[in-house]
């Protein structure tokens, strides 16, 4: 089969490659840029883990042809750092708040709470849960990853993070 | 899972994109937002050696006012909708409808086309349309033509959709203002299809029904419109035994399959408290 020229812009740098039309974003994202931190869960767009940011839109990229991203900007778990290499609000979220155990799903997690949080800067407890509905945890019972959540979103609006009592 | 390979075209006109399904033939797919299809073919259960990506095409996308219809381009995404004032306003069943559809991801992609035009049972927008008395407009090498969606279902992922043609947009009448809504699915979790749902849309006058429709979804190959259900309830203010009534009357015409989501006797059940349930918070809507 033929192979398509693609390029597009990944976590702020250009990248081009040549592709089969077959090949899933996720595969052109960890076998030709060898930015392995998104992963391969279940490959059935059930559990999340391949999630990254594309064009303003938290996508599975296990259920998108790489030939469909031509042109497109995309963030992946190594483009959230902060600039200085600091951990992001999420990232700092998800340490502080221990809401990782395996850690497999992370990436995938912390792509789709960056894009909630940009659409919704203070949401509720049931948003947050909502809005991760998209993204399986076996590890944590999601108690620690929607902590993490609402720890990020008060050190992005500069609210003092309060636990709620449980 | 890798699919198998294919050629990929990516059309800028509908009738660049209808000249090549005609001519690509049985081989060619449509590809709106993937999500039923591409995981279909990682299992390879579907094998097109064509895909014609419609996203190129300007226009198929969009959400407008035409009189008295809302009409929504074949490319508008689940998502789309959920952001739509338009929608809230004039059509909030099925801004209700869509966040019942798979997760946040999935709805970033998945089109209301795609949706309606796959002839899935398990879909939710097409019992909805039937309820809300939409009609398609399909695109083909012979011209476009306007088809209702009572009369685009033909049985499981066979619909009105000929050689070559692509659904470009849906029309919604605009529901009476006032009128009472409710879409009740139930599902084993987030992202499933429905075990049994029902879209309800009704008005009352002088606390009685003066009007109703009741889709069914998932309960039948096709999705279906209860219509003696429907009958049942007007005149009525829904009391308890016109219910009861009124979900027999929609059971009697579900023939659901018995897969993991239950069997069949489990499904027609549901399905018959599905529809008590958007009966009931339908009218509780309305004003």
């Amino acid at each position: 089969m033929a192979k398509t020229h693609v390029t597009m812009k990944v976590n702020g740098a250009e990248v081009e490659g040549l592709v089969e039309p077959r090949t899933l974003l996720v595969h052109f994202i960890r076998e030709n840029l060898l930015l392995t931190g998104t992963h391969i869960g279940c490959e059935t767009t059930h559990c999340g883990a391949c999630t990254v940011d594309l064009d303003g839109m938290s996508v599975k990229s296990c259920t998108l042809f790489a030939v469909q991203a031509q042109g497109s900007e995309i963030t992946t778990i190594e483009g959230v750092a902060n600039a200085d290499g600091s951990l992001s609000a999420l990232q700092e979220g998800f340490r502080m708040m221990h809401g990782l155990q395996c850690g497999f799903c992370t990436p995938g997690m912390i792509l789709r709470a960056q894009r909630l949080l940009q659409e919704n800067p203070r949401p509720s407890e049931e948003e947050i849960r909502m809005g991760i509905s998209g993204n399986i945890c076996r590890c944590t019972g999601y108690q620690n990853i929607v902590k993490a959540i609402q720890y990020a979103a008060d050190k992005i609006n500069g609210v003092e993070f309060k636990e709620a009592a449980e | 899972m890798i699919p198998g390979p294919f050629s990929y075209h990516r059309p800028v006109t509908v009738a660049d994109a209808v000249k090549l399904l005609s001519t690509l033939g049985d081989e060619a797919r449509p590809l709106a937002g993937g999500h039923s299809l591409v995981p279909m073919m990682k299992l390879r259960l579907a094998t097109p050696e064509h895909l014609v990506d419609l996203h190129g095409i300007a226009g198929l996308k969009g959400i407008r006012r035409d009189g008295n219809k809302v009409v929504i381009g074949a490319m508008t995404t689940q998502h789309d909708l959920l952001a739509s004032d338009e929608i809230a306003k004039s059509l909030p069943i099925l801004h209700e409808t869509a966040l019942l559809i798979a997760d946040p991801q999935v709805r970033y992609m998945g089109t209301i086309g795609g949706n309606v035009a796959n002839g899935d049972p398990g879909n939710d927008m097409p019992a909805l349309m039937l309820t809300l008395g939409a009609s398609y407009r399909l695109e083909g090498p012979g011209g476009a033509r306007e088809v209702a969606a009572t009369e685009f279902y033909q049985g499981a992922y066979f619909t009105a959709l000929e050689p070559g043609e692509i659904l470009t947009a849906i029309s919604i009448p605009a529901p009476a203002n006032g009128h009472g809504y409710a879409y009740e699915k139930l599902k084993r979790k987030i992202g499933d299809y429905a075990t049994a749902a029902a879209a309800v849309m009704l008005t009352m006058s002088g606390g009685k029904v003066a009007s109703c429709a009741i889709g069914l979804t998932n309960l039948h190959e096709t999705p279906l419109l209860a219509v003696d259900a429907a009958k049942a309830v007007i005149g009525t203010s829904l009391d308890p035994a016109t219910l009861k009534k009124a979900a027999a009357a929609a059971e009697a015409i579900m023939s659901p399959a018995a897969d993991a989501r239950g069997p069949i006797e489990y499904r027609k059940h549901v399905g018959g408290i599905m529809v008590t349930r958007a009966l009931t918070r339908a009218a509780s809507r309305a004003g």
